[in-house]
């Protein structure tokens, strides 16, 4: 169960002001494609547009087509709250939900259909969404305690659990290893090589080896100067992208000559 | 690990939840959403349609059970089943059309915003009922520039009669206000800030700023009228006191220091706690730039943290200047209710705005006829409604105007 | 926040810089030998500061020192007027003051129960419903709200709504009159506890929702949208991270609503019809608050006379009152805390 994501055309404003203009990806399922390019280049303003979690900010708004294998996520009649059950996301700090326990975070999204089940089958959902997500070893003795009172790596893990455990098509990652540290890093990369056997994946990145260590396609997104949108500069096989970019700014960019 | 890629086609039984136990583990997941992405909202025409027709329906309803002889319509029966059948409805429709949480969803959504109604036409009605009459009573002659000294029970008989307009001012209450309020934020305000300075900059979190945190809170909490009788309580000891040594005083502890006094201790608190918080949002890089400079403390308070706060400290000094000027009962309690104007707070009785409207509406001059009294209150609210919100709004543009300049975007 | 520490790197620094103006004295140990009127300054505006904070605590202390003070009158006294004969009252002072108390806590009860589910519903609209742009000033009308002063909402409730009040209070007569609250013969002017608690229950509500406002605003954006990206709708949403996140703030919120409706005088005074207590809360004449009767009967008792001791005593009790809500609004704050998610 995982789908494809067409951009036609995208694009995104606050107000009006254009933060990214005239995106066009097609991001085929079970891949995973990494957005890099400097800061406030709109790669995560863009990233938040796949599941219409821009529109929490006020004044943000959408033009164009964003399809969701051939269903366009901003057509009339569509409801953004449906469109975020499909496209499941994880955010750049980890953000378990303080009041409740692990096993209850794992089991939100559940919760909020008020979904009734019976404690075995809920208690199969907990163990497959925390081993999808490599963190039942390390809680399944603790699974009553708060999710907060886990390390930052493991409550990513958890949030990603959370996020699995609804089986959306798609998982958006917005830099979610920033607030990390090198070990819980690498725990979160060799989970996301598990997870796009099955889902797609489309993950921001500050982290050039980790777009190359994780991703199969790479966009680079950019930006002319402050006030001018972002735009979409190059997307192509990572390995390309990373050896032999066609865009002389992603070159200098992937270089390390700026941003 | 993640084995069951099985569950893409969810049949209807695992759309209805976990029925029989033999299902894969992860079939639930299924029945979180919609098969399809469309038709799960209601159309953005769909609550103003249906709050118009609620709001037709229970005008309707609202005729019919009203009286049939003469036309005449119940505001707030039309309002409240308005509220239910808009309630209602929304729910009803929604589950129909789409399922349980939105209908849910939909329920709550309108009982806030009925709740943001109810909560405003209090608002309306008071402003209405201040103005309309208020207004009326400020185009009286004199109305400000006189006391209501010599008026009394045929003054208003005479009035009522058609002889004249409606005599009287409010020269003194206006008078009193700004004495007692400034003679209370001339105590309030130093001891309020220094306070804050010593909680924000000196104290390390030891017990003596624990102590004076909880104890303004205490204080935050005090019943106005409580301060009043402590006023009074506090200068009839003390007057008694200092007679007995023999040291010439007022006979009556009656007089505006005493409400002074107790205004203070409703508005200390209330400083304390607004410039504390101005203090603390100062960055702590801008008192370290200070102290690297060589800057000593204290200037480094005067000369940078307390600039930079000023306008946040001005405006909440402001706000509570505001609030301690309508208040009535300590000052009926601890100032009296004169007729004439008495610039001395330290001698004689002196009446405040609230104090002159409470005794308007509560002793009317005329025993039966009340409309001169009522009138003369009415446009003295209105005159201390205009102070009380232009003192907020000046705390507001305070607040915004010389606010520091932010950097960045 | 200001350590020790810095103000002394700050003092180093300063005879550092001292030094290089007069630079010729400096022999020895410069940093040793700093600038005396500077630290003497430093130290003499630390001591006004402190000296400030202890004032408050005087002061309160003045306050508490004189209300008891002058409670005791009420309960040790002379018999009418008869000297030498000085003795305890105490069954009288509780006879005159309970009624008083339970009038207090029916009114203020009364405006709770209205007052927080609309205050919190009003809040809940200008933190997640109203459009982004108009929530400010959305914000500032409900402020409007609470900058009325008290008697000009006494006098609303005494002129405009207590009447419009009549027809209710005589349906509910007539329909629910077996209720021992709505019993008895509806008030012709409908200046009952009831319409007391509506008015107060407008003037506490602006508390209420302003409390609840700042902390509903403090939600952290991170775990709305984490419940948002569930797919959550925006009531589920609210009740997952909302309201969890801010219970301490909603309860710290309704109890210092309940602080002011205890303490609130002016709406009760010109509202109310006051007299002895009873059932029925739609009849006039009937029940009394505590700040009401210090109120109308306070300005015309002669200083130092029993009656005079009494109204002090009972302005006691109100304090005690108060100030228990207050701290179990407190406790309750601070046993929340750990549910907060402020972390």
């Amino acid at each position: 169960m995982s789908k494809s994501i067409t951009a036609k055309n995208l694009n995104v404003y606050y107000g009006d002001f254009l933060a990214v203009e005239g995106v066009n990806i097609e991001i085929a399922a079970k891949s995973v494609t990494a957005f890099i390019g400097p800061s406030g280049c709109g790669k995560t303003t863009f990233l938040r547009t796949l599941n219409r979690m821009h529109e929490v900010l006020p004044g943000a708004r959408v033009e164009g087509e964003l399809l969701l294998d051939d269903d366009n996520i901003y057509g009339s009649g569509v409801d953004p709250v449906t469109v975020r059950t499909m496209v499941g996301m994880v955010f750049q700090r980890p953000n378990p939900f303080p009041t409740m326990s692990i096993r209850e975070n794992v089991l939100a999204g559940y919760k909020l259909n008020g979904a009734r089940m019976s404690r075995s089958k809920a208690d199969e959902i907990v163990e497959t969404a925390l081993r999808g997500a490599n963190l039942w070893n390390e809680v399944k003795d603790r699974l009553d305690k708060p999710g907060s009172g886990l390390s930052g790596g493991q409550q990513q893990r958890l949030c990603i659990a959370r996020t699995v455990a609804v089986k959306p098509d798609v998982i958006l990652m917005d830099e979610p290893c920033s607030a990390l540290d090198p070990i819980s890093t690498l725990a979160i990369e060799d989970l996301i090589s598990e997870l796009k056997k099955e889902y797609t994946i489309v993950i921001v990145t500050h982290n050039m080896q980790q777009a190359a260590r994780v991703s199969e396609k790479t966009a680079f997104f950019n930006i002319a100067g402050t006030g001018k949108p972002g735009k979409m500069i190059e997307y192509a096989d990572t390995t390309t992208i990373f050896n032999n970019p066609s865009n002389e700014q992603t070159e200098r960019y992937v270089s390390g000559k700026f941003g | 690990m993640i084995e069951s890629t099985q569950t893409k086609n969810p049949t209807p039984a695992s759309v209805q939840g976990p029925a029989g136990g033999h299902e894969p583990p992860h079939e639930p997941a299924a029945m979180l959403r919609p098969n399809s992405l469309t038709g799960n909202i209601q159309p953005r025409w769909f609550l103003p349609a249906c709050a118009a027709v609620s709001l037709l329906l229970s005008f309707a309803l609202v005729v019919l059970l009203g009286d049939a002889e003469e036309f005449s319509i119940n505001w707030a029966l039309w309002f409240v089943f308005a509220a239910v059948i808009h309630l209602v409805l929304a729910y009803v429709i929604t589950l129909v059309r789409i399922n349980r949480r939105k209908a849910k969803d939909m329920f709550w959504r309108n009982l806030i915003y009925v709740a943001f109604t109810l909560a405003l036409l209090p608002l309306v009605s008071v402003i209405m009922s201040v103005a309309i009459v208020g207004f009326q009573g400020l185009t009286n002659a004199g109305f400000l520039t006189s006391d209501m000294q010599g008026i009394n029970a045929s003054t208003d008989a005479g009035t009522q009669e058609g002889e004249h307009g409606v005599l009287g001012g409010i020269r003194h209450a206006i008078i009193g206000s700004l004495v007692i309020t400034l003679m209370a934020t001339l105590v309030s305000v130093p001891i309020g800030l220094l306070t804050s300075i010593y909680l924000v900059e000196y104290s390390q979190g030891g017990p003596l700023s624990r102590a004076i945190t909880f104890f303004v809170d205490v204080m935050t909490g005090i019943p106005s009228i409580v301060a009043g009788l402590f006023g009074a309580a506090a200068m009839a000891s003390f007057l008694s006191f200092a007679d007995s040594l023999g040291i010439p005083v007022p006979g009556r502890s009656t007089m505006g220091v005493t409400a002074a006094i107790a205004l203070s201790v409703l508005m200390i608190p209330v400083v304390v706690r607004t410039t504390e918080e101005m203090l603390r949002v100062v960055p702590n890089e801008l008192r370290e730039a200070s102290y690297a400079l060589g800057v000593r403390k204290w200037r480094t308070i005067l000369k940078v943290v307390i600039p930079t706060a000023i306008s946040g400290i001005a405006a909440g000094v402001t706000l509570s200047i505001a609030r301690v000027i309508g208040e009535t009962a300590p000052i009926l309690l601890t100032a009296g209710f004169a007729t004439r104007v008495n610039w001395n707070p330290f001698e004689g009785w002196m009446t405040t705005l609230p104090v002159f409207i409470y005794q308007q509406f509560t002793r009317p001059m005329h025993p039966t006829y009340h409309d001169p009294s009522f009138q003369r209150a009415w446009a003295a609210a209105l005159i201390l409604i205009l102070i009380v919100m232009g003192l907020n709004l000046i705390a507001r543009i305070i607040a915004t105007i010389f606010a520091p300049k932010k950097t960045g975007r | 926040m200001s350590s020790d520490e810095s103000q002394s790197s700050g003092q180093t620094l300063q005879t550092r810089s001292g030094r290089r103006t007069r630079s010729s004295e400096a022999t020895g140990n410069s940093l040793a030998s700093g600038d005396r009127a500077g630290a003497g300054l430093d130290r003499g505006f630390a001591g006004l500061a402190r000296f400030a904070g202890i004032g408050i605590l005087i002061i309160l202390a003045f306050v508490a020192f004189f209300l008891v003070y002058n409670s005791w009158g009420a309960i040790y006294h002379d018999q009418d007027g008869q000297a030498d004969s000085a003795s305890f009252h105490i069954g009288e002072f509780i006879s005159h003051a309970w009624p008083l108390v339970i009038g207090t806590l029916i009114v203020s009860v009364i405006a709770l129960l209205i007052a927080a589910p609309v205050a919190i519903g009003v809040a809940l609209y200008i933190s997640h419903y109203a459009p982004p742009r108009a929530s400010r000033s959305i914000g500032y009308v409900i402020d409007l709200l609470a900058a009325i002063p008290s008697v000009v909402y006494g006098a609303w409730g005494m002129t405009f709504l207590a009447p419009q009040l009549v027809p209710l209070y005589n349906w509910l007569n007539e329909y629910l009159g077996w209720i021992p609250i709505f019993g008895g013969s509806p008030s012709p002017t409908g200046r009952t506890i009831i319409t007391a608690g509506v008015v107060l229950s407008v003037m506490v509500l602006p508390i209420i929702t302003s409390v609840c406002r700042e902390i509903f605003i403090q939600t952290p954006k991170l775990h709305e949208e984490a419940a948002l990206a569930l797919g959550a709708t925006r009531w589920e949403m609210i009740t997952m991270t909302v309201l969890p996140f801010a219970r301490g703030g909603i309860i710290s919120g309704i109890m210092l609503g309940l602080g002011r409706a205890l303490g609130e005088t002016m709406a009760v005074v010109l509202v109310l019809s006051s007299g002895p207590i009873a059932w029925s809360i739609i009849q006039s004449g009937r029940h009394d608050t505590i700040p009401s009767n210090i109120a109308s009967n306070f300005p015309e008792s002669r200083e130092g006379s029993v009656h005079w001791h009494e109204l002090i005593a009972i302005g006691l009790v109100l304090f005690v009152i108060t100030l228990l809500v207050n701290m179990l609004a407190r406790w309750i704050v601070s046993r929340h805390k750990e549910f907060s998610g402020a972390n």
